[in-house]
């Protein structure tokens, strides 16, 4: 006995890829879903540490859209893997420091690593020509095939008709006639089939789910290279850049502000690798010091701190200081910094 | 099968980091093997029963505490 076809679906949790799994499920053909955690992800971090977003229902969108298919979800880690696609994107960057098209060939070469391992015949993605200025159009499509080495396994069941026939299709797996021929920016095709296929509640499109596509994350990152003089990161680092103000008074030092509890929480668990600064005498928030600072740059940094704490008209606000881990833990008292010498510029958005 | 739920520590983990470290325990254990993940992330109570849904295992238990979220699940 053979045994049934079978698909990897890649799933980001919005509708497009929703809708191209579900294409082939129809077929007959068995589909598991397929999703990488890249530490750019928006989804999930800013509820989790943001307070004002706690009352939004809380769902990963992927494990969401698997449950509406049916299919089981992979989630798989590649944030180590995936610091070579955003650091030295061969194709380089779009409007920000999104490297999508590496981004896609990248996914679409651990997709053909995972339906090797697994025995699986091909891969779905849910582009559709045009849809992304970078890595969806049409002759971006045979590059992201070729530089992942799926070759004609990869199918996109939402243009397959625009395109040349897949292995898939001449095989018989699937039945060429049955997918689609979108091409274009309008949504109006997706909604209509998602009503079709009665899903009533999905993500917004593909695109939204990356903060590199996000400028103000983009001017964040791009500092964070600049003022170490080389371009890497660490997964802290991206996730910090997820969470408060930034400011950046002096070359050589920055400041991240917590905004709200939520975010004062989650920078607490940071206390032990960063200098801190914390208001004793007011309500206020914590704040994290990346980089190195002299004295005098730590009067500067506390008089930032209390400018943003309830005592900001005080004519003085005490401001706890300690290094990493609460060493050398003292005490400056403070007046705030007025608002008109905080130079816009400080401000990294 | 093992006797003891296998731990799974995802304290001060984003997820959906703890689903998968959840993830990579299941691919080691067994068919009626117990894992518990301890985590921080509130996200947890939404996700780690939306993998086991999806995946066919059971949710045993969420037992809330003051900082943490214990999440107990019995592979299918």
């Amino acid at each position: 006995m053979t045994r049934p076809i079978r698909a990897v679906a890649l799933i980001s949790g919005g509708l497009d890829s929703m809708l191209a799994a579900r294409l082939i499920q129809d077929q007959g053909v068995h589909v598991e879903g397929l999703n990488f955690y890249t530490g750019f992800c928006v989804e999930g971090h800013t509820h989790a540490i943001r307070r004002h977003d706690r009352d939004r229902p809380k769902r990963n969108n992927a494990l969401w859209v698997a449950e509406q298919l049916g299919v089981p979800l992979h989630i798989v880690d590649v944030v180590e893997d995936y610091k070579d696609v955003v650091i030295n994107p061969r194709h380089g960057y779009g409007q920000f420091m999104n490297p999508c098209l590496d981004c896609k060939g990248f996914m679409v070469a651990r997709a053909r690593e995972w339906m090797e391992q697994h025995d699986f015949d091909f891969i779905i993605t849910g582009e559709v020509i045009g849809q992304r200025p970078k890595s969806q159009l049409r002759r971006s499509m045979p590059i992201v095939a070729r530089e992942s080495g799926a070759g004609d396994r990869l199918l996109r069941p939402l243009c397959a008709k625009l395109l040349e026939p897949t292995l898939p299709e001449r095989e018989g797996w699937v039945d060429r006639e049955q997918l689609l021929d979108w091409s274009g920016r309008s949504r109006k095709p997706q909604i209509e089939l998602a009503e079709a296929f009665g899903f009533e509640d999905y993500a917004q499109p593909a695109g939204g789910c990356c903060f590199l596509t996000d400028p103000y994350y983009s001017r964040k990152l791009r500092d964070l290279w600049q003022a170490r003089g080389e371009r890497r990161y660490e997964l802290d680092d991206i996730m910090l850049l997820k969470v408060g103000r930034h400011l950046r008074p002096r070359p050589h030092f920055k400041l991240i502000i917590a905004r709200e509890e939520g975010e004062n929480r989650f920078l607490q668990g940071y206390r032990r690798a960063f200098t801190h600064l914390e208001p004793v005498t007011h309500p206020g928030p914590l704040c994290l010091l990346d980089g190195e600072a002299s004295d005098e740059d730590l009067q500067l940094a506390a008089r930032l701190v209390a400018r943003f704490s309830r005592g900001r008209e005080a004519p003085s606000v005490t401001v706890a200081v300690a290094g990493a881990g609460g060493a050398d833990r003292r005490e400056l008292s403070v007046p705030p910094l007025p608002v008109e010498q905080v130079p816009q510029e400080w401000y990294i958005t | 099968m093992s006797d003891h739920p296998v731990l799974v520590d995802a304290q001060g983990l984003l997820c959906p980091m703890p689903v998968i470290r959840l993830q990579q325990a299941a691919a080691d254990a067994e068919s009626g093997d117990e894992i518990e993940v301890i985590a921080t992330d509130p996200g947890v109570r939404a996700d780690i029963p939306a993998w086991c849904r999806v995946h066919g295992h059971h949710v045993v238990d969420i037992q809330e505490e003051e900082i943490t979220i214990r999440v107990r699940v019995r592979l299918r």
